[in-house]
């Protein structure tokens, strides 16, 4: 098994007082498509800051393909999109290109760049006349200049329309085909679901889950069981909302829930189950952590797993869900 | 094709260097996007230029000593050392900070590339624009007063004003590495007229009252000021020149390497 192209062991970084990312273990092997999630200043940012080199962990071991990613010949292999904020104005889209390929010792030419991601007929054009559209095609193309094997795609997607969106997810699905290795962090969830292999959701500086996206749905309390009833005995939900009458309740189990509800004799009425998108489950299980255990509230190590390449199965079954 | 990633081990990655990336292309490079990025706001160019040249307008040129060659050469050594010290405060102090705060920046040093190109990038960006901002200046001289520089002091010169830019290049850079966006502007600002006036940049130091020659003389801009007075005119040097410009190049270095160790760009985000 090949040695993971990122490592993060214990990682931790610390501002002043402030932890953004406590302790985090994760391993990225060659060829995943990972998908960060968290709500903002989950640590996302910081967590690809630590592994682009930007800033350096407080404690732990961050590498990058087995270096540390301060040193610059580490980053020979990473492809990262600025935000499209942040494109010199006055440079022209070409210049850009080119400025981005002379790091690299055998780039994509910047014709074929500019052409892939539709933006030929823009080259001659200063980045500060570009829409916010092209602007995050074009920082987007930049990850790709320099033949990376891994790329890291921080809100790759956010500002732009839905058809280029789609261009985008089979820029990043052809490129994943071929091999390269994808972390991609998304406020949209349908994005992650769309592409990710495997979901890392951190919240608080912490790994919360891991898993694949099939296990993350199945391991987060992805039931959502609606009822009204005027009052009901603890069914044992992950999390439950009361408003008047109507009750709603969390569960990863809702044939079990639904069971004791019904042994509970309790009356009840318009029972509704229904299968929560990513998103809904993934603001539960955030929400849970805030409310239940306000502080170190996370009993189990966020040990990540690593996936072998060969078959691409985890290597052990249950993601980790801290409740 | 966007890329074509192989499918070696982690082992197997190669440093970027040597051959096309090599540390001079990346310098080349990066002072090329620098000087790309500045020229196309004219206006930054032109408030560069322009200040040092108005000064000697109005400091220099009306003054009855614009008709002595020997003062008038010195008032503009004394004035190019304004113009090169205020690229340095502003070019490095207020530029260097503006540009750590720029996302821009912080992807560069994503890229495969040191610091090294990007602060020669930044350095050869300075001394671009020092050299730009003293034109107008010598020709000014030139024109509309006795100043006259023989040939054989162009090089002395050059060379004393570089000498003497160094602990203001020093300072410059400890302010852009060191400070935010809006700190570096205030304290560049608070610096240069002080520093410039105490130095003897803008009057002559032989019209201070004594006890303003006396602090004067530990000024770095007042050593950077003998310093190129004396190289343009021949005037004697001080014995303090020296070691006063030594000490605070020194002292600035240190702070200067320093803050620019402790740098990681934006504190927060």
């Amino acid at each position: 098994m090949s040695a993971p192209l990122v490592r993060l062991a214990g990682a931790t970084r610390r501002y002043g007082d402030v932890t953004a990312l406590d302790g985090v273990t994760l391993a990225v092997p060659a060829g995943q498509l990972l998908g960060l999630l968290g709500p903002n200043g989950a640590g996302k940012s910081t967590l690809l800051q630590l592994v682009s080199g930007l800033r350096r962990p407080t404690s732990g071991v961050v590498e990058l393909f087995g270096r540390p990613p301060w040193e610059p010949a580490a980053r020979a292999g990473l492809g990262m999109t600025p935000q499209e904020t942040g494109l010199p104005p006055t440079l022209r889209v070409r210049e850009v290109v080119d400025v981005v390929a002379g790091h690299f010792p055998d780039p994509v030419p910047t014709a074929e760049v500019l052409e892939r991601f539709g933006l030929g007929d823009l080259a001659r054009r200063q980045t500060g006349g570009l829409s916010g559209g092209q602007k995050r095609r074009l920082a987007v193309a930049l990850a790709f200049v320099g033949r990376p094997r891994l790329v890291l795609l921080d809100e790759p997607t956010t500002g732009l329309d839905v058809d280029a969106r789609h261009d985008l997810w089979d820029a990043v699905r052809a490129y994943h085909r071929g091999g390269g290795t994808v972390v991609l962090t998304s406020h949209y969830l349908e994005e992650v679901e769309a592409l990710a292999e495997r979901v890392v959701v951190v919240d608080r500086g912490r790994v919360l889950v891991d898993g694949s996206l099939e296990e993350v749905r199945s391991a987060v309390p992805a039931r959502r069981v609606r009822v009204r009833a005027a009052a009901l005995p603890d069914l044992g939900a992950d999390r439950a909302l009361i408003d008047g009458d109507r009750h709603e309740l969390w569960t990863s189990d809702a044939d079990a829930l639904v069971r004791r509800l019904v042994r509970s004799g309790a009356p009840f009425a318009d029972l509704e189950v229904a299968s929560a998108s990513l998103e809904e489950a993934f603001l539960a299980v955030t929400a849970a952590a805030d409310a239940e255990h306000p502080a170190g509230r996370r009993t189990s190590t966020s040990t990540s797993r690593t996936r072998t390449p060969e078959t691409g199965a985890p290597e052990t079954s249950t993601p980790e869900v801290a409740r | 094709m966007i890329s074509t990633p192989t499918t070696a081990t982690a082992s197997e990655v190669t440093p970027a260097r040597g051959g096309r990336t090599g540390g001079l292309r990346l310098t080349a490079l990066h002072t090329r996007a620098q000087l790309l990025e500045t020229v196309r706001v004219p206006i930054a160019v032109i408030g560069t230029v322009v200040f040092p040249t108005l000064t000697m307008l109005f400091f220099v040129v009306p003054q009855p000593f614009a008709d002595d060659p020997a003062q008038a050469t010195a008032a503009t050594a004394q004035i190019s050392l304004f113009a090169v010290m205020s690229v340095c405060l502003f070019t490095y102090g207020v530029g260097v900070a503006e540009d750590r705060a720029l996302p821009w920046d912080s992807y560069l040093r994503t890229l495969p590339v040191g610091a090294g190109p990007r602060l020669a990038g930044r350095l050869l960006n300075g001394l671009a624009f020092a050299l730009v901002s003293l034109v107008p200046l010598v020709v000014v001289a030139w024109l509309l007063t006795a100043a006259a520089l023989p040939a054989d002091r162009l090089v002395l010169t050059a060379g004393a004003l570089a000498v003497a830019a160094l602990p203001m290049l020093g300072l410059g850079l400890w302010i852009g590495y060191g400070m935010s966006t809006k700190a570096a502007l205030a304290v560049a600002q608070v610096l240069l007229l002080p520093l410039a006036f105490g130095g003897g940049l803008f009057l002559p130091p032989e019209m201070f009252p004594g006890w303003l020659d006396a602090v004067s003389t530990w000024l770095p801009t007042r050593a950077g000021r003998d310093l190129v007075v004396s190289a343009t005119t021949g005037a004697d040097l001080p014995g303090t020149t020296w070691p006063v410009l030594a000490v605070w190049t020194l002292l600035t270095a240190v702070l200067a390497v320093r803050a620019y160790r402790r740098d990681e760009g934006r504190r927060f985000r």
